[in-house]
């Protein structure tokens, strides 16, 4: 028989599995070493993906190579100019670097009231009111960061910009600290700084560090720009780039391309501030690549264990079971015959503990889903295994059962049979 | 059935070596019952593993069914036995974790039988020797006589040319040996050719032919009145 035909014969796996379940206590310590090891490999690994998707889903609303671009002082004299002197980015920045630099993909200009500078704008309606933070936005900022709205609303748009509607996008909390139960905002107006607008949506927060809260509220940016006075004065660009080149060189050209035109030095790493979302997130990656690596190889050194395990305990039974062996070659079993059998024990063994090992990981990770379900600070979402991975493993502990199942299959080959027959 | 010209066998004893076989010569023709007698150390065993292909022969021919036994590797020596012989031990053999029927179906699955059919013969097998409201039973449930029952009758479902016995009563009381010789007789009866292997007497003179070995010769071959194991039941 061909060692092809004799895996997909069955009479094989029943004489397997007959030797297998007839040994209960060897069966079930051999087992559970490789259980173990594929056990620690799928908790481990589907925890690493777990935390990987926190984090994802920590960046979700915002696109991953944005980063934030501010003016600070300078700390270098230059070009005639003494050293600390405020720096304000202008509205014709943006197109500026849009122009000279191609990786940028979106850039948008933000002001904001009650954030970094001044106090919370006071926000009346009817007979409640509270403070709230007030931003200028333009409808290309949710290119770069997605606002959700609630159905019914909308975000600010072109016409907007373009009429400077007095019109607002409130938070959850806004809506209901000034709004009744079950009152639709949508069309109300409100009062912002003793000037009415028009409620045109209400947004979604989204918790994920940053700055933003529940009760922010947008309003137009030219709109903004009319009631605050700022003129061509921009708070901070918002700045997303294309998705494959490397945000911090973009960080690098933006910041130097800035200092050119306010005449800043360009050895001045103080006149512009700057968060880099796209190297934090690069660097959490880095963190979750490397838990990812370490669940492997950990997991992978357990399995490798658990399957020598395998090989160590059918090594012992091939010599207690010396004198089956010589009997089954006496009625007639062909020295691969019986090698293969002792090969197919094992890997039938690994097998089973390997399947055996998946379930109750995925038990495992299936409590820890449900225990984290609840935590929206805490990074952890759907923790799992990639199906590839789990064949993966199933692979290697076949390829690693076969290969150790050798060692025994090989001894249980040398053995002779009148050897074994032999009368003590 | 059996033809033997010149056996010779040594074993490797360190430096010095051991010359247990001296040049045996015997035939054998089918539906013989020999018995081979001799004390320990006689070569008796050796012999007895030479014809059985467990041990292969320095020097001599050996010809089984016309078909010379010679330059067998191990794949080839097992097939040989499968499709040749069958053999019934001291201590019994049987594997242990196995019933009674998975026993005797053992060298039927090494023949690629199929489950069914192989079954079917392993239960009619075990009919043959008394046991088959025992074929649910492991070896651990199974008396001494029966469980040589149980090894004759998975040594014969092979349908074997030749039943090689190695001390089948070694291990048995006097009452249960005369039964396992008892059936022994009748497979002979029906035309089986049979090496029984043993040093007592009175088994020896239920064969019809006993030849003698001592210090790896042959020293006597006589065919005798063979005793039925019957008339001691």
């Amino acid at each position: 028989m061909s060692s092809f035909k004799v895996i997909f014969d069955k009479d094989t796996w029943q004489e397997i599995f007959g030797s297998i379940s007839k040994n209960k206590t060897r069966t079930i310590i051999t087992v559970i070493g490789v259980l173990w090891g594929i056990f620690i490999y799928i908790t481990l690994s589907g925890a690493a993906k777990g935390l990987d998707n926190g984090f994802e889903r920590q960046f979700e609303n915002i696109a991953m190579n944005s980063m934030f671009i501010w003016g600070q002082r300078t700390s270098i004299p230059y070009a005639g100019y003494k050293i600390g002197r405020n720096i304000r980015l202008r509205l014709s920045d943006i197109d500026y670097i849009k122009k000279t630099i191609p990786e940028v993909q979106y850039a948008v200009p933000r002001n904001s009231r009650g954030v970094f500078t001044g106090a919370p704008p006071l926000v009346v309606r009817k007979n409640k009111s509270n403070n709230y933070a007030v931003y200028g936005d333009f409808p290309e900022f949710t290119k770069i960061a997605t606002k959700k709205i609630y159905d019914g609303g909308r975000f600010i748009n072109e016409e907007d910009i373009k009429f400077k509607r007095k019109v607002c996008v409130i938070g959850e909390r806004t809506h209901t600290e000034l709004f009744e139960k079950d009152e639709n905002p949508i069309g109300q107006y409100i009062r912002i700084d003793n000037i009415y607008f028009q409620v045109i949506g209400v947004h979604k927060f989204i918790p994920g560090g940053g700055f933003e809260s529940d009760g922010d509220i947008f309003i137009p940016y030219e709109t903004f720009r009319k009631i605050y006075n700022t003129g061509n004065w921009v708070q901070w660009f918002t700045i997303a780039a294309y998705d494959d080149v490397d945000v911090i060189e973009v960080e690098k050209n933006i910041k130097a391309t800035l200092k050119r035109i306010h005449k800043v030095s360009p050895d001045d790493e103080r006149a512009f501030g700057g968060f880099n979302l796209g190297e934090i997130f690069n660097k959490i990656v880095g963190f979750s690549k490397g838990m990812t690596l370490l669940s492997l190889i950990v997991g992978i050194a357990t399995i490798l264990a658990g399957v020598i395990g395998i090989g160590n305990i059918l090594l012992i039974s091939v010599k207690e079971r010396t004198k089956e062996l010589g009997v089954r070659r006496a009625l007639g079993a062909t020295p691969s015959e019986v090698r293969n059998q002792i090969i197919l024990e094992s890997v039938f063994l690994t097998l089973i503990a390997g399947v055996i090992g998946i379930i109750l990981g995925a038990f495992v990770l299936f409590g820890i889903n449900a225990s984290t379900q609840d935590l929206t600070d805490f990074p952890y979402t759907n923790p799992t295994v990639p199906i590839p991975f789990v064949l993966g493993a199933l692979f290697i502990m076949v390829f690693l059962g076969t290969l150790i199942g050798l060692i025994p299959a090989q001894r249980a080959v040398s053995i002779k049979p009148i050897d074994a027959l032999r009368e003590e | 059935m059996i033809q033997i010209k010149n056996l010779h066998k040594s074993y490797k004893m360190g430096t010095s070596s051991l010359h247990v076989l001296k040049g045996i010569n015997f035939n054998i023709e089918e539906g013989e019952l020999v018995a081979i007698m001799g004390s320990s150390g006689s070569g008796k065993s050796t012999l007895l593993n030479i014809l059985g292909m467990l041990d292969i022969a320095d020097e001599g021919d050996y010809i089984l069914d016309n078909v010379p036994i010679k330059n067998l590797n191990e794949t080839k020596a097992a097939k040989y036995r499968n499709k040749f012989l069958g053999f019934v031990f001291q201590s019994f053999n049987l594997i242990n974790y196995k019933t009674a029927l998975e026993n005797v179906s053992l060298p039927l699955y090494y023949q690629g039988i199929a489950r069914k059919e192989r079954q079917e013969l392993a239960l009619d097998y075990l009919e043959r020797v008394g046991l088959k409201e025992w074929s649910t039973h492991l070896p651990s449930e199974l008396s001494g006589g029966q469980k040589q029952r149980v090894a004759i009758a998975r040594a014969m479902a092979s349908k074997p040319k030749v039943l090689l016995a190695d001390e089948p009563t070694g291990a048995l009381d006097s009452k249960t040996s005369f039964e396992v010789m008892d059936l022994i007789q009748k497979i002979n009866e029906e035309g089986k050719t049979i090496l029984v292997v043993t040093h007592e007497k009175d088994i020896a003179q239920m064969c019809k032919r006993i030849v003698k070995l001592k210090d790896g010769v042959i020293i006597e071959d006589n065919k005798i009145k063979q005793i039925l194991a019957s008339s001691y039941v």
